[in-house]
């Protein structure tokens, strides 16, 4: 006789084919979830479903929506993996898109008469300068002062919420704007080259496209991601070779926020076109689900940003056409990780039944 | 100034502290054990709606500080099955508790939005908060229940050596800060404010969290911290008030700038840390069968 529940068995290695599979069993639970949660909200399940997830892409224009939320959830995602290969939990991802709105928006406002070539490519390195800089913050005060960067970079989102609110209420505030608070509008040239007449997908997704690839390249040839990965499993063998620590910190978090500045830069001259209070639902906690979904892998990451910019789209359309508050997209976004993370359990350990007798 | 207005400021100052002392006090027992959840936030927000929103249907208060509470206990329970049955990362866990909750409590409260009801006295609470202080603190160090708790947190590998059950031990723990988190949600929605809005806790979470490393893992510690940053947060609401041509914006990021400053200057002193925080934090323990 075997007993009722499975022990747990630690796997001498871990099963690399459960990296594949783990996100997607997570997705197939988090959809039965859904569907339960919304027959107890009284609906039909199919659909809801259908409403939530197939709807919302079964247009040119939703396809193009779809990579619109993709966009900036796999550039920060890609940028977070820098971090989490590392075991260093920068949270405060969302503080650093908004750094990066912040400085690239404001070159936008400067030359907000100004056509020219060069008013793009500036505007999107002040990004990367502004998202570097408020990253750098927490790799200073982790290293030099030994502070917990899962704090400290969380605190500075609010920092950074904040003094984007005081700048379109106060010096940047739109003259024409009728005291709405937003800035003024960029010009043309510093707006992100749309990719398709009549849609919103934009130049950014060609930008965050080819960071994902540098960082394939960066993970899977260069030394640095392979010093990455190696404190990442092992920071005592880390230290043993050699590796710094301290500069191994720096890096990951100076492209993780130059990424995630990046991502804030091409919301607000890309779909928005100027600054004001909310410019991101959330994309850089998001990111976080995105990162772990897509097991910090540029392929996986990829995908994993279209299934959550999914949840985004069908929140919407589930409050349109259900009245079902979009908040459920939120749900969902924490259901996936839960699973993910539960499942995770099969890759490093294997169920067994144990015989009683 | 006079009496009155030092009274009214430390009154103040009492009632928006509470919250942090109940979520800080929590958080601390269940990172004694060992186990760091991240989800304050997250669990806090949870607590606050589900009380709001049973008082509005049944009007008891009682009702909505149990429901609250059970709450906590649920979704606490959620995490310390995740983390200590199927030993997933616990920093990931807590973030996705958070996500969860926000994501739980906008969804349960959006028709609750600018529904009045009427606020609870917080005096009780207010009392309270300093009584569970004292009270982990006896547990801590005058009982032998306590001193398990701290024993699995330290060495998860010793205590289970010794007989004792690390998993009911953690789980125990993580369920007792999760009630304390959904009972400072509950104050806030129903005495502090009284009502809902999303994402009302503001951080207050996070703030409780950094309380703790902030007290060195000690209790009464939390005590003096949540009355600093609270402090802080009366006084620069206060400041702002006055109307002082200074961005109001500079003020309301004074709590996160103090927490992150506090957060240095207690970190800083690597040994301190070492010597404080409980050697198995966030480390998953695994019989080995």
């Amino acid at each position: 006789m075997n007993s009722l529940f499975p022990s747990i068995v630690s796997r001498s290695q871990s099963l690399g084919l459960m990296n594949f599979f783990v996100p997607i069993i997570s997705i197939v639970l988090t959809l039965i979830t859904g569907s339960i949660i919304f027959v107890l909200l009284g609906f039909d399940p199919l659909y809801a479903l259908y409403t939530f997830f197939i709807s919302p892409i079964s247009s040119t224009y939703g396809i193009s929506e779809l990579f619109v939320k993709a966009t900036p959830l796999a550039l920060i995602a890609i940028g977070l993996s820098y971090c989490f290969k590392n075991n260093i939990y920068n949270i405060g991802a969302e503080g650093q898109l908004t750094m990066g709105a912040i400085f690239g928006g404001g070159i936008g406002i400067l030359f907000h008469d100004t056509n020219a070539f060069w008013l793009l490519p500036l505007m999107i390195f002040a990004g990367a300068i502004g998202g570097a800089l408020w990253g750098l913050i927490p790799a200073i005060l982790k290293t030099k002062f030994n502070t917990n960067e899962i704090l400290t970079s969380l605190m500075l989102v609010y920092v950074a919420l904040f003094i984007l609110d005081y700048l379109v209420v106060g010096p940047w505030k739109d003259p024409f704007g009728y005291s709405f608070p937003k800035s003024r509008p960029f010009s043309e040239s510093g707006r992100m080259p749309l990719l398709f007449d009549g849609l919103r997908v934009h130049f950014g997704l060609i930008i965050t496209l080819f960071l994902i690839f540098v960082s394939w390249f960066i993970f899977s040839k260069t030394i640095f991601g392979f010093q990455l990965k190696v404190s990442g499993y092992s920071p005592k063998a880390a230290r043993y070779a050699g590796f710094n620590q301290t500069t191994l910190v720096f890096f990951a978090f100076a492209i993780c926020g130059a990424f995630a500045g990046i991502a804030g830069l091409a919301e607000v001259s890309g779909p928005i076109g100027l600054l004001y209070r909310d410019i991101s639902p959330n994309y850089g906690f998001t990111a976080i689900i995105v990162a772990f979904l897509g097991r910090l892998h540029p392929i996986g990451i990829i995908f994993a940003s279209l299934v959550i910019a999914l949840t985004y789209l069908g929140a919407e359309d589930a409050q349109l056409f259900l009245q079902i508050p979009s908040a459920v997209g939120f749900i969902f976004q924490g259901l996936v990780l839960f699973y993910l993370l539960g499942a995770e359990l099969l890759i490093n350990y294997k169920l067994t039944y144990k015989k009683l007798l | 100034m006079n009496l009155d207005l030092i009274l009214g400021i430390l009154q103040i100052v009492l009632i928006a502290t509470t919250p942090l002392v109940f979520a800080g006090i929590g958080e601390l027992v269940t990172e004694k054990s060992g186990v760091l959840n991240l989800g304050v936030e997250g669990m806090m927000l949870v607590g606050a709606v589900s009380a709001f929103i049973v008082l509005v249907i049944t009007g008891s208060y009682f009702l909505a500080f149990f429901v609250s509470i059970l709450s906590g206990i649920i979704m606490s329970g959620l995490f310390a099955f995740l983390v200590l049955f199927l030993m997933s990362n616990q920093i990931a866990t807590g973030l996705a508790l958070t996500i969860f909750g926000i994501g739980l409590s906008s969804m349960l409260g959006k028709q609750y939005i600018g529904t009045p009801i009427d606020g609870l006295s917080p005096w009780f609470f207010v009392i309270f908060s300093f009584l569970i202080v004292f009270l982990v603190s006896y547990f801590f160090y005058k009982t032998k229940a306590g001193l398990i708790l701290r024993a699995v947190g330290e060495s998860h590998n010793s205590a289970h050596a010794l007989g004792y059950s690390v998993i009911k031990i953690r789980f125990l723990s993580i369920l007792f800060g999760g009630s304390m988190c959904a009972l400072a949600g509950s104050y806030i929605s129903i005495c502090y404010a009284p009502m809902w809005q999303e994402g009302m806790t503001a951080g207050r979470g996070w703030i409780a969290l950094a309380l703790v490393v902030f007290a060195t893992w000690k209790p009464e510690r939390v005590l003096i911290g949540a009355y600093i940053f609270g402090g802080v947060t009366i006084l620069q609401m206060n400041l702002q008030a006055l109307g002082l041509r200074f961005p109001g914006q500079f003020f309301s990021m004074a709590p996160y700038v103090a927490t992150i400053i506090v957060l240095v200057l207690i970190s800083s002193n690597k040994l301190r840390i070492k010597l404080s925080a409980p050697a198995s934090l966030t480390i998953p323990f695994y019989k080995g069968r």
